[in-house]
């Protein structure tokens, strides 16, 4: 481990082709990822915006392991995490934890809202049971759900209340980045608001580096530091929120070489 | 619990309902069909004109349909469930007696086939991501399976019976027992049992593991269980905690229909192997017009498929915590 490390998070070079098609089939490449780089400092937040099928999703899927990268690596801390083997592997994932599109589809609907939030520790083994329902009740009352709900199961939940609950799963293990993805579709402005503070109070309280992944821009530039926009699994602009801010103003008046902008943001017009 | 007995209740209440429409429906198609028990005897010139109208007085058959519907529920309700022209007894203990037999063949061929079906499938589901080539396998052989007919498999299973006298060719018992203790009667009812069992296990395979494939693989696609891959949580616990029971609901559906064709299943499987159980019974009863044991054998059988699917409704109610909350009808 190196302490002194710039970033907590780093991309370096990925690439990711999906192939389609059997055997007997024409096969088709989908390059999902074309050579990403990116880097997220402690206690900062990158947005990172596009179109649909941009490729942000699979982004976050290779971070936290779900997919593997056919190119490039992952450095936690500045340690690459291809080069850990399983065992060591299951720590350093701890640390980064990913956020859901869709609370509902997430949670599992047959386990109550305890049980949801204390898994993650139950696998990660540290702790008793006692302690392991403490410190998950204790992660449910700081995202803002009463511990009354404990024995309550997904689908008695309102919307945003499992999205809280999915951040509290997330939270239990401690992680130092959390991708959000998408987590504030199909939220009303005010619990997308609620929400967004509860994010903030944490990043200040814990110390959290997020990777807040959307296509609206208000939002992504309300929370974030830096913006990457992305487009056919490339990352084509990468500058700080206010940069990005004025380059944009500059972009829509000239029209010129904002193409890539404006078809990563297909026809938003958010801002 | 209140809530649960209501359901239970209310199942059986409808249950009851459709046993009587189908009870309807097969007095109505029977009377139906052409010819009766006594048009055979009319054929004979022993037996005179005077003879077949007192028979026909005497089992009530002379009665238009709905009094003799009624004198038949009044019989069920005795339990005698109407009376068999051919053996000129009540139906009840005829069917019962077959009735045991076929649900010993069935029994133990669905327990075998779901034992088998379940791992397999789990298996083909999981292995489809990293080995391709046991998944592509199943599904070759399964599809091999499916398309060959029940009867095609059960004469291959007696040509082989022949050819290598492995198995005993049809029967339920030999007719002199080689050992008169329990332990011996009990190996001879198995070895004839192997060849049917056979035949109903490979037969129902292929569509219990392909279901059971299938709803793995939904249950594995859920968003959820790639939430709790994404947390890092144990391959088995994945399987076992979170897909599985993701699973469970169409298979239990599925298995309470496994249970509800016990009786039919094996029909066609007994008369080739000539198993003594409810198919022969069955065809010879359809074959003489034998009215009473054709409708007791299509109760009986209708009976089994309301059973099955009521345990299933009852387990998936225990089992889904969305139903037990909302309280489906």
């Amino acid at each position: 481990m190196h302490p002194s490390s710039e970033f907590v998070l780093e991309a370096r070079c990925l690439s990711k082709t999906y192939t389609q098609g059997r055997w007997w089939q024409r096969k088709f490449h989908c390059r999902a990822l074309d050579n990403v780089s990116l880097a997220l400092r402690p206690g900062r937040t990158l947005a990172l915006v596009g179109a649909s099928g941009s490729g942000k999703t699979t982004l976050a899927m290779c971070i936290v392991g779900l997919e593997n990268p056919d190119v490039g690596e992952i450095l936690l801390n500045g340690m690459s995490l291809r080069s850990l083997n399983k065992s060591a592997q299951m720590p350093a994932r701890r640390e980064i934890q990913l956020i859901f599109q869709d609370s509902a589809g997430a949670l599992n609907p047959r386990m109550s809202a305890i049980h949801i939030v204390e898994e993650p520790l139950l696998i990660h083994g540290q702790c008793s049971r006692v302690e392991r329902l403490e410190f998950a009740l204790t992660m449910m009352e700081q995202v803002g759900i009463s511990s009354n709900w404990m024995d309550r199961l997904p689908h008695e939940f309102s919307g945003g209340q499992r999205q809280r609950l999915a951040i509290a799963r997330a939270l239990v293990l401690k992680p130092r980045v959390l991708i959000l993805d998408e987590v504030f579709v199909g939220l009303d402005l005010s619990i997308q608001g609620q929400i967004a503070n509860l994010l903030l109070d944490l990043q200040q309280t814990a110390g959290l580096s997020y990777i807040c992944i959307s296509h609206n821009l208000a939002i992504a530039g309300q929370i974030a530091d830096t913006i990457a926009v992305m487009d056919q699994g490339r990352i084509v602009v990468h500058s700080s929120t206010e940069e990005f801010f004025n380059r944009w103003q500059h972009f829509n008046t000239t029209s010129l070489s904002s193409a890539p902008v404006r078809s990563a943001m297909g026809a938003h017009s958010g801002v | 619990m209140y809530r649960s007995m209501w359901f239970i209740v209310r199942r059986l209440f409808y249950s009851l309902f459709l046993l009587l429409g189908v009870s309807v429906l097969s007095f109505v198609f029977l009377q139906f069909a052409p010819g009766n028990f006594f048009d055979e005897m009319r054929l004979s010139p022993q037996i005179s004109r005077q003879t077949i109208a007192d028979l026909h007085r005497q089992y009530g058959m002379d009665k238009p349909l709905p009094v003799r519907y009624f004198s038949w529920l009044q019989s069920v309700a005795k339990g005698d469930w109407g009376v068999s022209f051919a053996y000129n007894a009540p139906v009840a203990p005829l069917i019962l007696e077959r009735s045991a037999n076929t649900l010993l063949l069935t029994g133990t061929a669905t327990l075998l086939s779901w034992t088998i079906a379940l791992p397999a499938g789990i298996l083909c589901a999981v292995a489809r991501r990293r080995q391709p080539w046991i998944d592509h396998a199943a599904d070759l052989l399964t599809t091999l399976l499916l398309v060959t007919p029940d009867l095609l498999l059960a004469l291959g299973v007696l040509w082989i019976a022949l050819h290598t006298r492995w198995l005993h060719a049809g029967g339920m018992l030999s007719a002199e027992l080689p050992d008169e203790n329990l332990w011996g009667h009990l190996k001879d009812l198995a070895s004839h049992l192997i060849g049917p069992l056979i035949v109903l296990v490979v037969g129902s395979l292929p569509v219990l593991l392909r279901h059971v494939r299938a709803a793995m693989l939904d249950a594995l696609d859920l968003p959820c269980i790639q939430a709790v891959q994404a947390h890092g949580i144990s391959h088995p616990r994945i399987l076992f905690r979170h897909a599985l029971p993701g699973a469970a609901a169409p298979l239990i559906s599925l298995f309470g229909f496994s249970l509800g064709s016990l009786l039919s299943a094996s029909l066609l499987v007994e008369v080739v192997m000539n198993w003594p159980g409810l198919g022969p019974l069955l065809l010879e009863a359809i074959l003489a017009r034998d009215f009473y044991v054709v409708i007791a054998a299509v109760m009986f059988s209708a009976l089994f498929l309301v059973g099955g699917m009521l345990l299933a409704d009852v387990l998936l109610f225990f089992l889904d915590p969305r139903i037990r909350t909302e309280g489906i009808a």
